[in-house]
């Protein structure tokens, strides 16, 4: 069964690929969920009437290290999805150990950053607005990094053992717009909790 | 075209053992399966959220009624409310779009089939979830059943303090695991209309429906999250003493309000834009005319989704914002009802002239048309600062939204229903129990909700359990309670025309109602991979480019300056 046509020639076609679009949108709707958080985060600046306020438990050198760390994993996921699409194995697997390396850095430094809030200031989620607000933001972003950091390490542990080839580097590459994403938010996260904030 | 048909489907199917069968169905990725399964959940949702307003409607048809407690009463406008929006609402339409849309693209399936699957028992479980709190709630506490907070559960009463039990709880995670099928759902519906569609089938080419799936897609992509953002939020406040709504603790009980409502009103056109589309299909085809403005119609519908994402706090106009807030979001809802007066004015525009018939799919859309017409224009009364003060969360509220949803969404669903039904089953539903069901699901209807404008008016708040004597409101009461048999009588009439008509229903063909769109191309029911040869377009109607080879539309549309994109 064929339907036919009686043009003989067939209009141009916008038709984005099945990844892209589903990544687009994926994103989109993290980003709402994230929205959603920052509002609160910005409405509640200032409002906390008692306990540790963010001037006095905030350090920003170890956070700006921090920032560093996962802004660099965005180009080192590049340089791996390039290194992929090149074939060249070694090199997508060592940029890939680094991505994630940084990414680990990032989630260990801000386990430091708790542990110093809770153990010296004594600020818990409970303890006023801005304890409810920075554990919530801060620990949003911080569970999609580690489910990014879960992906990718599955992606090296398959690359490690030689089942990502270069026909995957479409997949890849949507796994690092995910990656990119959790920088992006990172970036917004940064100037509402520590720039705005403070 | 040949006229397909696919004998070899059947029987082997029916030599199969009931477990086989319904192993076949739990492990499907099929969107036509998945599609049906939504709308049959959606169904059975439906009588049970209608059994609800039932017995609500049976306490309240007399002053004083003593028939249901105030705590029940309280779980059964939640459940009855949670029920219809997010269990027979959501399902059916995404269902719906679900079945159709890679039909009506000439796909063979969705874009992602898997995740199609992982949606559909998301949202299983999701409702699953929200009904067991009748029976798991109790928790340790042993207080409370189902959730009693309002379908849209204002702070601070789902605080711990005011809700001690679990069935806020349930309440929050029903919700926000269904929440999640339907964004995993829309993410499909977007991609497969953008990338799916067969060669020929420009944007401007798609079946309408597909853009009103389009819009509504991205609209549950932009709004679901935020109530799933505020839902996690509250349950930081219930679990580990975060402070977001908890107004002894300077927590705002009106971001709940804001989050909530700039997720709400979107819904709202969620879901309406797909009934929409389900009128966009069928009047052409009774009306045997093509549609009267394709562009108009699409540009009517961005601009709806649009506006739908900055109109939330006309919900919220009893609360106390500023003059400018309260003036902005009632500009914006005047707004709003520019686009969708031009949709009825493109409606009517189809119909004049054509050669129009009245079967069931038809009387569902005019009747749709006039319903929601008049809830849209009680919208705009409601969008009147001074005007919604005096009727907000009154009887009048509830009219209004109960002539958008039911006699929108729901009469848009039942229109497709019956449209769809042949398609999907091979069989017609019997014209004579649809007429019956129309006619009696109109007269309750009307019987029910009309009155509710009076006794708004004269004051009777929503959500009340009992009202006293004397007040003036005995009658309407009792007329919206007598109409509620009547659309009870009705839904007992569609019952008992599926099962009729799957037994030994007239045998449909692949296209019934002589209609133009893709998805008739195919046998009914289609075969597994819809189509065996992938279709390829040259117009917005390629069955009617071959029905009439001497004037097909691919001829004409250039002068319209569509066909491009």
């Amino acid at each position: 069964m064929s339907v036919a046509t009686s043009t003989p020639s067939l209009p141009k076609q916008w038709q984005p690929s099945r990844g892209k679009v589903g990544m687009i949108c994926l994103i989109a709707a993290e980003s709402c969920i994230f929205l959603t958080f920052v509002v609160a985060y910005l409405f509640y600046i200032g409002k906390s009437a008692t306990g540790p306020q963010p001037k006095e438990v905030i350090e920003m050198p170890l956070v700006i290290v921090n920032t560093i760390a996962l802004i660099s994993s965005s180009f080192t996921v590049v340089l791996a999805v390039k290194a992929l699409e090149r074939q060249k194995r070694s090199a997508f697997l060592g940029w890939l150990a680094l991505t994630i390396v940084l990414g680990l850095w990032f989630v260990g430094g801000t386990a430091s950053e708790w542990k110093g809030m809770m153990e010296e200031d004594g600020l818990y989620i409970g303890t006023n607005l801005f304890g409810t607000t920075f554990y919530s933001l801060v620990g949003l972003h911080l569970l999609h990094v580690v489910v990014g950091l879960t992906m990718l390490g599955i992606v090296l542990i398959l690359g490690t053992f030689g089942f990502v080839r270069d026909r995957h580097a479409h997949s890849f590459d949507m796994l690092s717009w995910y990656w990119h994403f959790v920088d992006a938010v990172w970036i917004i996260v940064f100037t509402t909790v520590y720039v705005i904030g403070r | 075209m040949t006229t397909a048909s696919h004998p070899h489907t059947v029987p082997d199917e029916v030599r199969r053992t009931f477990g086989a069968r319904v192993h076949s169905w739990v492990v499907t990725v099929d969107h036509k399966r998945l599609g049906m399964m939504y709308v049959g959940f959606g169904l059975l949702f439906f009588v049970i959220g209608g059994i609800e307003a039932a017995l609500m409607r049976t306490q309240l048809a007399q002053a004083a009624g003593k028939i249901i407690d105030p705590a029940t009463f309280n779980q059964l406008f939640t459940m009855h409310g949670t029920t219809m929006v997010f269990l027979v609402g959501m399902p059916i339409l995404l269902g719906m779009g679900n079945y159709l849309i890679p039909l009506m693209v000439g796909a063979r399936d969705m874009a992602f089939p898997r995740l199609n699957a992982f949606g559909l028992w998301l949202f299983v479980f999701g409702a699953a979830l929200l009904y067991y709190s009748y029976v798991g709630a109790q928790g340790l506490y042993g207080t409370s059943a189902a959730p009693d907070v309002g379908w849209f559960a204002y702070a601070p009463l789902t605080s711990k303090t005011f809700s001690p039990g679990n069935s806020t709880d349930y309440w929050i995670l029903g919700i926000l695991i269904s929440g999640l099928g339907s964004i995993t759902t829309a993410i499909n519906l977007v991609a497969t209309i953008l990338v799916m569609r067969c060669p020929g089938m420009t944007l401007m080419r798609m079946p309408l429906l597909c853009w009103m799936m389009l819009v509504t897609g991205i609209l549950v992509i932009i709004a679901i999250p935020v109530l799933t953002g505020a839902q996690a939020m509250l349950l930081l406040d219930r679990y580990l003493g975060a402070h977001f709504f908890d107004t002894q603790n300077g927590g705002s009980a009106v971001l709940w309000q804001h989050l909530f409502w700039f997720f709400g009103h979107p819904e709202v056109y969620i879901l309406v834009l797909p009934a929409f589309g389900f009128l966009n299909e069928i009047i052409p085809v009774f009306s045997r005319k093509v549609i009267f403005g394709y562009a108009l119609m699409v540009a009517a519908t961005v601009a709806i989704g649009f506006i739908s994402l900055s109109v939330w706090a006309h919900h919220m106009f009893a609360i106390g914002m500023s003059p400018e807030l309260n003036s902005f979001f009632a500009a914006t809802t005047f707004l709003i009802a520019v686009p969708t007066g031009i949709k009825i004015f493109t409606w009517l525009g189809t119909m004049i002239g054509g050669r129009m018939t009245f079967a069931t799919p038809m009387l569902f859309a005019t009747g749709f048309i006039s319903m929601f017409t008049f809830g849209g224009l009680t919208g705009v009364m409601l969008a009147v600062v001074p005007l919604d003060w005096q009727l907000s969360d009154s009887y009048f509220v509830v009219a209004h939204f109960h002539y958008v949803l039911f006699g929108g969404t729901v009469f848009g669903i039942f229109a497709g229903v019956f449209y769809w039904f042949p398609k999907a089953t091979g069989r017609m539903l019997s014209e004579k129990l649809g007429k019956w069901f129309f006619w009696l699901l109109f007269l309750g209807f009307n019987m029910t909700f009309l009155p509710m404008h009076i006794s708004g008016i004269l004051g009777m708040p929503r959500r009340i359990y009992m009202y006293q004597p004397d007040r003036g409101l005995e009658l309407w009461n009792m007329i919206s309670s007598i109409g509620v048999l009547f659309q009870g009588i009705a839904v007992g009439f569609f019952i008992w025309n599926i099962i009729a008509s799957l037994r030994n229903g007239k045998v449909a063909g692949n296209n019934p109602w002589n209609a133009w769109t893709l998805e008739w191309a195919t046998s009914s029911p289609p075969p597994e991979w819809n189509f065996d040869q992938v279709p390829t377009v040259g117009s917005a109607r390629p069955l009617w480019d071959i029905a009439n080879p001497q004037d097909p539309d691919s001829r004409h549309e250039h002068h319209q300056g569509e066909g491009h994109q």
